[in-house]
């Protein structure tokens, strides 16, 4: 039972924060530089070999840091879907992608190729028309692309649930670095601001919504890093973890950002200041894909509806005995 | 990160459970807790059997009857219990605060004595803190012992102390020194409850039970070798008390909460549940996960590097809040049966009962407003309201 990072793991979490501070729009070639785009790709392919588990530590940085590019297109949408050879493209750095799940698509921005859904398989789109629309959150846009042709056959449908779980939690693990960048603003801000000849910081009125907006956030990033491990090793509880951890974790990221709004006063309502663009981010994470109310009918239906109880089985999940060490 | 059992705490736990399967009486599988414990022998026979079979105490040292075990063996066995529905053991305060805190600071003497029968049930403790007059503010706690020859005198009233009614032994906070004020001059105590001039009275509870009482001490005599810690060093041994009392680890409060969302589940399953019922549902499950995981985040840190991680300082305020809303969502399930009582009650009225039992929470071992400002000053540093 060991639900923490190692040293190396780690390691790249400060590289990341490090390498990300006040550049959100490095050029993908960058991040092959760094051997981001390949963290979970095969070494033959030119990739590092490591697990979701490494890429969830920079999903959390990317999401703190408000990153604009293809990464989590790439990464958490496409990659399960890409055969061999394309995939040794992402890790080299010489191409990116999305993934057509639905109407509305991410990155169309910064994405160099487009794979859709179509009947049974997940293709190659060519010669598609793209149009960037307006969002809220300046970030992530989305997208809608007309037109095209299927070209090459990617992958078989059967990789979609993979793509779900893995898509889910990386949002819920972004949620988690939006929230934790809002909460350290507030945190700074209670501290230092004074009124009534005390910082706020020590009124509970304060104090208390910022220990509540930890508590939350703690909360989510357990779910989100159960959900990680899960994903990473294909256990068969990865589908309601990652529904779990993203239902959890873009509602508390949006409900952090809002009370880091609140605990700033006008400065927090200003278009200066950082958070309405974290708190933007928080708000198209919740309606990406499916929103926490959706996903909770999902988890209800796993508990309720299935022959078996889910609760039984699942809540104090024993999962495999490990192999050796 | 890996959370998958090791082969060690597999077998461990595959042995736990055939055994569960073997001992665990069914009539006592999901019950309800309360003043029920200690009606009959049952609940104490079989605290006495996890005793025997070695799962109870099982982080305490061997020499003093535990297990010996790490603390990812105790998170597994509760999980286990809960999961069966097997009540916890009888010796709430022993198991939870009394002991953990003797074998921090107990003598070699105190450790040999009384370790052992908390285990096995013989004997049941009390905790002697609040007081009319200290309740969140425990430093202004006024009981006063006097040390007058080897032993010292004891005077004062405490308040909302439960299972003082039944119990053999007190963790008492005293003043020993009647000149100083707030954390100093603090005692702790093993009161012996059967000593002359300790008065018992049961307070009833809004549940309607009479689980925590006044506990009045007149002259009362405690030899000075039952001290914990230092004479005049109270303060810091009930912080251990307490540490251990809102759950280090809170696998406890983990399991607990995990029987009352399985019951929940099950309840909704039979009765069935409308759209907006089921995401509340499904919103407490999540939330069960979300607690679980963040106990084994802060165990895991624990092994690796013998500090427990902050987030463990969450898992009481969590629990609570949610055991509130858990069991108001199971009289929710019941629809108008939910105004029943007892035995003309669903389910013998479990969930009437729970619900009830449940705004204690967030009131027994530290409030939720006490525990938000620990959070906030401890954890994230902010500046102390106080
Ligand atoms: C079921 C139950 C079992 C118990 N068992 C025991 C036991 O075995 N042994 C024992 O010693 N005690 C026991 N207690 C007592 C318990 O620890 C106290 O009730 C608790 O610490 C609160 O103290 P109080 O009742 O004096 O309330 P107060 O401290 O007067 O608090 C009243 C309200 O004011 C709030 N408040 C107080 N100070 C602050 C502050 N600084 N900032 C913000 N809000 C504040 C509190 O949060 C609370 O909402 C038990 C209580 C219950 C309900």
């Amino acid at each position: 039972m060991d639900l923490t990072f190692t040293f190396e793991q780690d390691e790249l979490r400060e590289q990341a924060r490090a390498f990300l501070a006040g550049r959100p729009e490095p050029a993908w070639e960058e991040l092959a530089e760094l051997g981001w785009t390949g963290v979970s790709i095969a070494e033959d392919a030119g990739g590092a070999g490591l697990s979701f588990v490494e890429e969830a530590v920079l999903f959390e940085e990317l999401g703190r840091a408000l990153y604009h590019g293809p990464y989590f297109s790439t990464v958490a949408l496409a990659l399960p879907a890409l055969p061999a050879d394309l995939r040794a493209e992402v890790a080299a750095g010489e191409t990116s992608w999305t993934l057509a799940l639905a109407p509305l698509v991410s990155d169309l921005d910064t994405a160099d190729r487009i794979a859709i859904v179509g009947g049974d398989g997940i293709y190659e789109l060519e010669g598609a028309e793209r149009e960037v629309l307006a969002t809220t959150d300046g970030s992530r846009p989305l997208g809608v692309v007309r037109g095209g042709e299927p070209g090459r056959l990617l992958a078989p449908t059967g990789v979609l649930a993979e793509i779900r779980a893995r898509a889910l939690t990386a949002l819920a693990l972004e949620s988690c670095g939006v929230a934790g960048r809002a909460l350290e603003l507030a945190i700074e801000h209670v501290s230092t601001r004074e009124q009534f000849g005390r910082p706020i910081g020590a009124y509970q009125a304060v104090s208390h919504r910022l220990a509540d907006a930890y508590t939350q956030l703690e909360l989510s990033r357990s779910l989100a890093l159960w959900a990680a491990w899960c994903v990473a090793e294909s256990d068969e509880q990865a589908t309601v973890a990652a529904a779990a951890a993203k239902s959890s974790a873009a509602e508390t990221a949006v409900a952090v950002c809002e009370t880091a709004i609140q605990v700033h006063g006008g400065i927090g309502f200003t278009w200066e200041h950082e958070l309405h663009r974290l708190y933007k981010r928080a708000l198209g994470i919740e309606s990406f894909i499916a929103s926490g109310t959706r996903l909770r009918a999902d988890v209800a239906g796993a508990l309720l509806d299935g022959k078996r109880n889910m609760a039984s089985d699942a809540t104090s999940a024993p999962v495999a005995v490990r192999q050796g060490g | 990160m890996d959370l998958r059992d090791t082969p060690e705490e597999a077998a461990f736990r595959e042995r736990l459970r055939s055994w569960l399967e073997e001992n665990l009486p069914t009539e006592l599988q999901g019950h309800r807790g309360g003043e029920a414990r200690f009606e009959g022998a049952a609940l104490r026979a079989w605290s006495r059997a996890l005793y025997d079979a070695g799962y109870a105490g099982l982080t305490w040292p061997k020499e003093y009857g535990g297990g010996g075990a790490p603390y990812s063996f105790q998170a597994i066995c509760l999980e286990e219990l809960a999961r069966a529905e097997a009540p916890a053991h009888v010796g709430v305060i022993g198991l939870g605060m009394a002991g953990p805190t003797i074998i921090a600071h107990g003598t070699e003497e105190q450790k040999s004595r009384y370790l052992a029968p908390i285990l096995s049930a013989e004997e049941i403790w009390c905790q002697g803190f609040s007081e009319p007059g200290a309740g969140s503010d425990l430093a202004g706690v006024r009981t006063s012992a006097r040390l007058d020859n080897h032993r010292f005198v004891v005077d004062g009233q405490k308040l909302w102390s439960s299972f003082a009614h039944i119990a053999d032994w007190c963790i008492l906070l005293t003043r020993s020194d009647p000149k100083s004020t707030r954390h100093a001059g603090l005692t702790y105590l093993i009161v012996d409850m059967h000593s002359p001039g300790v008065e018992v009275r049961p307070l009833r509870q809004l549940t309607g039970e009479a689980e925590f009482n006044e506990i009045f001490f007149t002259g009362v005599e405690v030899p000075v070798e039952n001290v914990v810690g230092e004479i005049g060093g109270g303060w810091q041994v009930a912080m251990t008390t307490l540490l251990h009392e809102r759950g280090t680890l809170g696998f406890a409060l983990q399991a607990a909460l995990e029987v009352q969302v399985r019951k929940a589940v099950g309840l909704a399953r039979d009765r069935g549940a409308d759209p907006i019922l089921r995401d509340r549902l499904a919103r407490e499950w999540i939330e069960l996960q979300a607690l679980r995981m963040t106990n084994v985040r802060s165990l895991s840190k624990l092994m690796k590097t013998g500090v427990p991680g902050p987030e463990g300082s969450i898992a009481k305020l969590v629990w609570s809040e949610a055991n509130q809303r858990v069991t108001k969502l199971g009289l929710e399930l019941l629809g108008p049966d939910a105004s029943l009582a007892d035995a003309n009650a669903p389910y013998g009225g479990y969930w009437q009962y729970q619900q009830l039992r449940s705004r204690g929470n967030t009131i027994e071992a530290g409030t939720s407003e006490i525990l938000r400002s620990i959070v906030a000053e401890r954890v994230l540093g902010l500046p102390r309201s106080r």
